[in-house]
């Protein structure tokens, strides 16, 4: 029977399955921070069991760190030093893999995995953390669960699972210039809704996929949660393969050539089976914001705030209520509204592309006076990557305040918050009520849109200003 | 874990739509340790104004709902993050039930190991619901896991789909990892083969 990659992955992992088609999952990779994990840890020595397989499991404080150069004094916040000693302590007592705050390697954890090696195609990857579907980029079937499913596959390196349905989206056709991998994913969940892959994995395939870095992959695999999916994934290709090679826990030698043959087999059978389709133009993406608290609320940087009766059913209410929290008005245009704050990071774009894509904007230009613009590396060998390429010094440059690797402002754990109704570009992955700090307000958008709303102060069509660089 | 077999109780309205993981425990709230004490701050931003009082015209500080065990919520509820603090935090509230037409995936999956019950049903059946839920005191909703139905105030019965292995492990009260580590000697062997094709992994 033709299968698609999903298949392909679910299959050679299945320990077990019940006559009622719930399985036994195995795991390959378990990441773990220090937000979901604590409890989880406290479980296993309540009930005297171990880690199963501590060396196929990560850990890395990223959520609560602080990004300030100061934090090598330690973190301030009581409640979040407890929980990153936590880390330590459970990590040391139980023999996994450890990044600590202090360790070069350290970042994001979406960021760490790919990069030292450790997401590798046809695996199986999870954490506690919903935007694990970024190692999906690598065509590893990786997502988020809950601290009970985090105790869970620590003792047995297996989780409870029923199979999901397929559903395939293809981007036909290349990208113009100005659109990127987080106009692709944003413009997805804007024509599928939050809940429009709720039930299904994606597969994310066409041109405009293949042409994406692998950046640009996990970037769109990245938001396929705000999609509602429960993993999105790329069949690997020559591009997957040579950014795996050679990292530090990439299969070497003999090892290297047999993983080679079996990822060359990763990809969906031409009959496969899909239990949904969605297509988009590549040509016909623009490059995107968020207006509301949704992600499903994105619109062309050159529409206008929609009026909330222009919906249906319960959205009505919701797109009110968004507008109220955002303090727009239906009919003003995007590119009229102001911003006070700039976010450049997260597991969705902290990567050195996305650096790249910023620092190509700022060269030589200025903030707006006032505004407030910070750079998060996703780990300490972006920022040092970066730092080597010139990239920090153009940030620094233009005034952005250059900080070291965490999840900082994207969830606002750590002292990075917006304070009540100030208005932020961000290039992270959710816009809800109060996600970047009580009251704060949030526009997503690529890294390269957010440096241009950092010139202008205010959202601005990234093609205005490359027409101006040019 | 808590037995989940019957539920008969007053519901909470809640009938916007994306209610979301960072609406229903801020994340301000993350930083404990512990899965208990979380009650408190369940919706804290809808719930509590600046200055920590309490804003009465948010359903769970009138008076008809203090003690609500059931929710029903608009589409998609529980969308956002991967944060089992949710469910803990509507279950140290006493929210033994969710209903609604829709759930996000990793909220439905962590209700069930907290002994909560999250319902799906079609839109027209949660309006019905909802409409009791508004009558606070006068309206009780009823749950019965067994028979898998809701039935509302006059009596009307919606049955509800749910996965056979999760509804075992509710009315029993089962946890999953003791149920698991029965069938360790298969985790072994599919390692040990696992270890052979995949060396690598």
């Amino acid at each position: 029977m033709p299968k698609t990659l999903y298949d392909k992955i679910w299959d050679a992992h299945v320990v077990h399955e019940d006559a009622d088609g719930t399985c036994l999952l195995y795991i390959d990779r378990h990441l773990v921070h220090e937000v979901t994990s604590p409890q989880a840890f406290e479980g296993l020595r309540m009930t005297g069991r171990k880690v199963r397989a501590p060396e196929k499991t990560i850990a890395v404080p990223d959520h609560n760190v602080p990004t300030t150069p100061d934090r090598e004094q330690g973190i301030e916040n009581e409640e979040s030093r407890i929980q990153v000693d936590a880390l330590d302590r459970n990590a040391r007592e139980f023999g996994v893999h450890y990044y600590p705050v202090n360790d070069i390697r350290q970042g994001i954890v979406h960021i760490v995995g790919p990069e030292q090696g450790w997401t590798l195609p046809g695996m199986t990857v999870v954490c506690g953390d919903s935007h694990t579907a970024t190692h999906g980029a690598f065509g590893a079937l990786a997502h988020g669960i809950g601290t009970s499913e985090v105790e869970h596959v620590l003792a047995t390196q297996t989780l409870i699972q029923k199979k999901s349905k397929n559903m395939k989206v293809e981007i036909t056709g290349s990208l113009a210039p100005g659109v990127t991998a987080k106009d692709i994913t944003l413009s997805v969940i804007g024509a599928t809704g939050t809940a429009g892959g709720t039930g299904y994995v994606i597969e994310y395939c066409g041109q405009a996929i293949e042409e994406l870095s692998m950046e640009g992959r996990m970037t769109v695999c990245n938001m396929a949660i705000e999609g509602g999916a429960r993993a999105g994934l790329i069949a690997p290709d020559q591009k997957t393969f040579d950014y795996v090679k050679g990292r530090p826990h990439a299969p070497k030698g003999a090892q290297w050539d047999a993983a080679l043959a079996w990822w060359k087999t990763l990809k969906s059978d031409p009959d496969a089976h899909w239990d949904k389709v969605v297509t988009l133009k590549g040509e016909d993406i623009a490059p995107v914001v968020t207006w509301g608290t949704s992600p499903e609320d994105v619109l062309p940087i050159t529409a206008v705030v929609p009026d909330p009766a222009s919906f249906s059913g319960g959205k009505v209410d919701a797109a009110r209520r968004a507008l109220d929290y955002m303090g727009l008005t239906p009919g003003q245009k995007l590119t009229d509204i102001e911003i006070d704050t700039v976010f450049i990071g997260s597991c969705t774009n902290g990567r050195i592309e996305d650096l790249r894509a910023a620092a190509a904007i700022l060269k030589g230009q200025k903030i707006k006076p006032g505004l407030r613009a910070m750079v998060v590396p996703g780990s300490g060998l972006v920022r040092a990557q970066a730092e080597e390429e010139g990239l920090a010094q153009i940030f620094i440059d233009a005034g952005f305040e250059w900080r070291l690797a965490g999840c900082s402002m994207c969830l606002a754990m750590n002292p990075d918050q917006l304070s009540p109704g100030e208005r932020c570009a961000a290039t992270s992955n959710r816009n809800f009520e109060g996600r970047q700090g009580r009251g704060g307000r949030t526009h997503l958008m690529s890294p390269a849109m957010a440096a241009a709303a950092a010139i202008t102060g205010r959202l601005t069509d990234i093609r205005d200003v490359m027409a101006q660089t040019v | 874990m808590d037995k989940f077999t019957t539920l008969s109780s007053v519901a909470a309205p809640m009938p916007l739509v994306n209610i979301d993981t960072d609406m229903i425990i801020p994340k301000q709230f993350l930083k404990t340790i512990q899965r208990s004490g979380l009650g408190k701050n369940l919706f804290d931003e809808m719930r509590y104004d600046n200055d920590g009082n309490e804003i009465p015209d948010f359903v769970l500080n009138q008076p008809a709902y203090r003690k609500a065990q059931i929710l029903v919520a608009g589409d998609n509820f529980g969308c956002g993050s991967s944060r089992e603090h949710a469910p803990w935090a509507l279950a140290d509230f006493g929210i033994k039930a969710v209903i609604s037409t829709s759930f996000a995936d990793i909220f439905y999956n962590n209700c069930f190991k907290n002994g909560m019950l999250p319902i799906v049903l079609p839109p027209e059946q949660v309006a019905i619901l909802m409409e009791d839920a508004r009558k606070g005191e006068n309206a009780r909703i009823s749950i019965d896991l067994e028979a898998q139905t809701v039935t509302s105030a006059d009596g009307q019965e919606f049955t509800f789909e749910l996965d056979p292995f999760k509804k075992h492990c509710l009315l029993n009260g089962l946890d999953d990892i003791g149920l698991t580590l029965e069938k360790v000697t298969a985790i072994d062997s599919f390692e040990a083969q696992a270890a052979q094709a995949r060396p690598w992994v």
